[in-house]
């Protein structure tokens, strides 16, 4: 079968939806590629660099989706794409269908099977081809960029000759794939960040990416990210009026602000408001990656850069992987590849379409001229139910000491009581035994004595060649055999040959053995 | 020699011992310790079989020259020949000697205190070596002689076949699997009592037959004993018989009255039931529990896994590596069966030469043995000063880009720490998933000795890195840079 990308027509689109290298896997995978003239162009990649890859070139977007059977593109398709698509074809792009009805009538009108690179479902198995979060990764990384662009200073603090720079403060609210990029990439610049996100069980993530999670006291249930999917839900008045106080208590101090909040299915929540805008210092930077839904922040326009009355600079651009077209064209053909790798099980060239499949089912939105959106729930939950963390006390210095002294009693008593059993026992042998076994009796105890002292010090890493040498001294119950070897009955004498015999093996074997293994152990 | 000079010979010895069990505490000292373990050996021989206590004669000396030097063939032969990955089964069979030894000496004892016992006080008197020291002891001492001459062979009997079974179990020729007969430790328990019964009335002078019937009894008790026990509890077992084989040199010095056989013997076995302590407290179980085989009940059902585990090929493992800047590895008992210590070696001389941290995370019950990988790695030539120990590098993990787990399972088992339910919960673990990234070298999907299935596998950061040690890691070595 053959598989084609169209050139995108969205104006400041410059992705595209096969690489030449992408290109070349889904050769392996037994599918021929066709791409549109130009479509790569915008994305740094050629014709002839997909001529080269085997890639043939289609005139225009007709030629091409009247020849390819899977067409790949990057958004929704217009109505004029669908036109020249029919029953049979399969088109994979990014489709919104809980946004785009009318488009998703009109597909299924045509009979088309669309399988929306969003919809595919948040589970393990599906991370490689989770297009939106390797969009709102690159989106992540260039709001950083963007926002140093437009930020008059430095990021990372720096004491030089010409005076001491302070660090510039970040403040990233929804610790998303987006939130979490934005952090990685603000803190590798060496700024102070911050991050919030109303889900607690991130905080984690946020601290491993080396920001600093905003702690909200609030004393409601906290939300349960594995309920939704992984995604955040909208948060109780309460919890809001909280999570806006402490905002307008951290706006004074914060340099560049990067929202990233966004909820399945509705607008952008208002988080960071006017007044908060107000508060900040002039030349501040506001990035807005939730502009397209509206916008976390008041002043928001989305596609534009504004400038508030207090000289903050709002950014609202809707466009931040396009801006990245040769990055984000590559992850996202390595999405739509990694697609048609679950739909070509056998590698033939063949899609087989497995509604069975949880992934493919959630990604299917029309088949056969019938809509299958919503899917039905996956079979897997995405990210396991969180535990409620138990917090581990912070003893007091007078606690701690109060522990240690009655831990150090508790061992004191466990001795004195063990001193005071084992002179028992011993008294009671030493009544009744004769004095010939007491000499002896004493030399075992002291024997002991001796060796559990000695042992502790033995290092852990030298535990089997500890094992092979008293092996090997244990091989002086050889001496017992000797002193019997001497007896003037044939049995005993045997038998003590016998136990000389196995005892030498001991001994020679158990030293060699040890020597062996001791010459092994080199320092570097 | 007068027996002055041969007493002195046996202090040196006792002291030698000493210092060398005293000098395994670092590696370099152990290098000179042995020394003194070889030494210590050879006065306390050389002085005994000069000493006034053996009679001399021709015979007795060829008797003696003969299987002191067919032992020392075969010793030397054994100990030249030995793969380092069969250190738990050559360790396990030399215990068996010293307990079948220890039987054969006890024996010895009493059919020499037999005869004895039948000789008149002018036969007595011209009595030489072992038999003289027998005829001049009061019946007193003699009732204790007999004691002391059962409790030897009866733990004897028990270290022979229990060690026996241990080393089929290690060499692979008994499945490692535990296995009881119908009764279990009921079993065990009766032979015990039997054996007790025994020994009251052997004191009391009811002939030879309860003593080989006791032999019988506590043959058994070993073989049943440790076919009892699973594989991944065999550092316990080992460990155990070590102590046991020691307790019967000392239970042989009494019965022969020899100061040297008794400080050893004691030595020894504090030094098994020590190492014993430290392997039950590493898997955060009590003795009882690993002696009496399997694990402990489960106090409700375990935590439900959730996710799936992902695959990774050789050249995802090796980019990852290429990428790292501090790596550790964590071998277990599946890098010994597959004999890649040494492809492991290689690879941490690769990495090493490319400037990254490379250290190896041992858990104490890693392997068959006690110290098993440590002798492992250090037979590949890996550096020691890499090689540490669990509580060393636990707090390590969450700095560290990529951790290689070979063959290990239960000992990175998170479920320890997060599931009270867990069969192994409490086990001290490797915190492994801590780290930014885990690939787990393994043959296939299925679960480790305890039969416990491992959430590490399933977790975000983990790749599964399917197939047999040797190979995979063999895979990796002409990719990394």
């Amino acid at each position: 079968m053959k598989i084609g990308a169209l050139k995108e027509r969205a104006e400041n689109e410059a992705r595209v939806a096969m690489t030449p290298d992408s290109a070349l896997a889904l050769q392996k995978l037994g599918y021929e590629c066709l791409i549109e003239a130009g479509a790569g162009k915008a994305a740094g990649f050629s014709d002839d660099a997909y001529r080269a890859a085997g890639v043939t070139v289609a005139e225009n977007a007709a030629a091409l989706s009247s020849e390819a059977d899977v067409i790949a593109k990057v958004r929704p398709p217009e109505s004029a794409e669908l036109t020249n698509l029919g029953p049979g074809k399969t088109l994979i792009s990014f489709f919104y269908p809980a946004q785009n009805s009318a488009l998703l009538e009109e597909a299924k009108v045509k009979g088309v099977n669309v399988i929306a690179m969003d919809m595919v479902p948040r589970i393990s198995r599906a991370q490689k081809m989770d297009a939106l979060s390797s969009m709102a990764n690159i989106a992540g990384y260039r709001a950083v960029i963007e926002a140093g662009n437009n930020f008059g200073r430095f990021f990372t603090g720096q004491v030089t000759a010409a005076g001491k720079v302070p660090p510039a403060k970040v403040l990233v609210i929804g610790a998303g794939v987006a939130g979490l990029a934005a952090i990685g990439t603000a803190t590798s610049l060496g700024a102070i960040t911050y991050a919030f996100d109303v889900r607690p069980e991130v905080a984690e993530q946020i601290e491993s990416m080396g920001a600093e999670f905003v702690f909200l006291d609030f004393k409601g249930d906290s939300q349960d990210g594995a309920a939704t999917g992984g995604y955040a839900a909208p948060s109780s008045p309460e919890f809001r009026e909280k999570q806006l106080e402490k905002f307008r208590e951290l706006a004074p101090q914060i340099d560049i602000v990067i929202t990233t909040a966004l909820i399945p299915g509705r607008d952008a929540p208002k988080l960071w408001l006017a007044d908060m805008v107000a508060a900040m210092k002039p030349g501040s930077v506001i990035i807005d990656l939730a502009a397209e839904r509206g916008g976390n922040c008041d002043l928001t326009v989305a596609d534009q850069k504004v400038v508030s009355e207090n000289g903050v600079t709002v950014i609202g651009y809707t466009d931040f992987p396009s801006r990245m077209a040769a990055q984000s064209s590559t992850l996202y053909s390595t999405n739509i590849r990694h697609m048609m790798t679950d739909l070509t099980p056998a590698k033939d060239g063949i899609v087989v379409h497995n509604m069975e499949d949880d992934v493919i089912r959630g990604a299917t939105v029309t088949k056969e001229g019938e809509i299958t959106f919503p899917p039905p729930p996956p079979k897997i939950k995405a990210i396991a139910a969180q535990k409620p963390k138990e917090k581990v006390k912070e003893l007091t210095a007078e606690e701690k000491r109060a522990k240690e002294s009655a831990a150090f009693k508790a061992q004191a008593k466990n001795q004195a009581i063990l001193l005071a059993v084992g002179t028992a026992l011993l008294l009671l042998v030493g009544a009744y035994a004769p004095a010939s076994f007491m000499s002896h009796f004493v030399v075992f105890v002291l024997a002991c004595f001796i060796g559990f002292q000695v042992i502790w010090n033995v290092s852990h890493s030298l535990h089997t060649p500890l094992m092979a040498v008293t092996n090997a001294i244990s091989g002086i119950v050889i001496l017992g055999a000797l002193l019997q070897v001497g007896s003037g009955n044939w049995l005993v004498v045997i038998l003590a040959a016998l136990s000389v015999l196995v005892a030498t093996i001991n001994i020679v074997g158990g030293f060699l053995v040890t020597r062996r293994m001791l010459a092994m152990f080199q320092k570097s | 020699m007068t027996i002055g000079i041969v007493s002195a010979a046996y202090i040196s010895a006792a002291v030698l011992f000493i210092l060398s069990l005293g000098g395994l505490s670092g590696q370099e000292s152990a290098k000179r310790a042995v020394w003194y373990g070889i030494v210590g050996m050879a006065l306390a021989v050389v002085a005994t079989i000069l000493g006034p206590q053996v009679p001399g004669g021709f015979g007795n000396w060829l008797i003696i020259l003969l299987m002191i030097a067919g032992g020392s063939v075969m010793g030397y032969y054994v100990a030249a020949r030995v793969q380092m990955t069969e250190m738990p089964q050559l360790v396990a069979a030399l215990h068996s000697f010293v307990g079948l030894a220890a039987v054969f000496i006890g024996y010895n004892a009493h059919i020499e205190a037999w005869r004895v016992g039948g000789m008149d006080e002018a036969t007595r008197a011209t009595l030489e070596g072992f038999s003289a020291i027998l005829a001049h002891k009061t019946p007193v001492e003699l009732a204790i002689m007999n004691v002391e001459v059962f409790l030897g062979v009866f733990i004897g009997a028990v270290t022979f076949t229990g060690s026996v079974v241990a080393f089929g179990k290690l060499a692979g020729k008994v499945d490692g699997k535990a296995k009881k007969l119908p009764g279990g430790h009921f079993l065990n328990a009766g032979a015990a009592i039997l054996s007790l019964i025994l020994l009251i009335m052997y004191a009391n002078g009811s002939g030879v037959w309860t003593l080989i019937l006791m032999t019988l009894l506590a043959f058994f008790i070993g073989y049943h004993l440790i076919m009892g026990i699973g594989g991944a509890d065999m550092p316990v077992v080992v460990s155990m018989l070590n102590s046991y084989s020691g307790w019967a040199a000392a239970a042989i010095g009494f019965t022969l009255g020899n100061d040297l056989l008794i400080v050893t013997g004691a030595l020894v076995g504090s030094s098994g039931a020590i190492l014993s302590y430290i392997m039950c407290k590493a898997m955060n179980r009590s003795f009882v529990s690993v002696i009496l085989g399997g694990f402990g009940g489960t106090t409700g059902p375990a935590m439900e896994i959730e996710g799936e585990q992902i695959a990774i090929d050789a050249e995802g493992v090796a980019n990852a590596l290429n990428d790292a800047d501090s790596v550790v590895i964590v071998p277990g008992y599946g890098m010994a069966v597959a004999q890649a210590q040494q492809a492991v070696s290689e690879l941490t001389r690769k990495l090493r030469a490319s400037g990254k941290e490379v250290r190896f995370a041992i858990h104490p019950v890693a392997g068959r043995l006690p110290g098993h990988m440590n002798v492992l790695l250090a037979e590949a030539k890996v550096p020691y000063d890499i090689v540490l120990e669990m509580d060393e590098i636990n707090d390590d993990f969450p700095n560290t880009d990529v951790v290689i787990v070979i063959g290990s399972n239960d000992i990175v088992n998170p479920a320890a720490e997060e599931d009270p339910n867990s069969p192994i919960a409490g086990m001290p673990v490797l915190q492994v998933w801590r780290a930014k990234q885990v690939f787990v070298s393994k043959r296939g999907q299925g679960t480790g000795y305890s039969g416990i299935e491992n959430p590490l596998f399933y977790k975000e950061n983990t790749r599964m890195f399917y197939g047999d040690a040797k190979k995979s890691v063999s895979e990796l070595l002409p990719m990394i840079k």
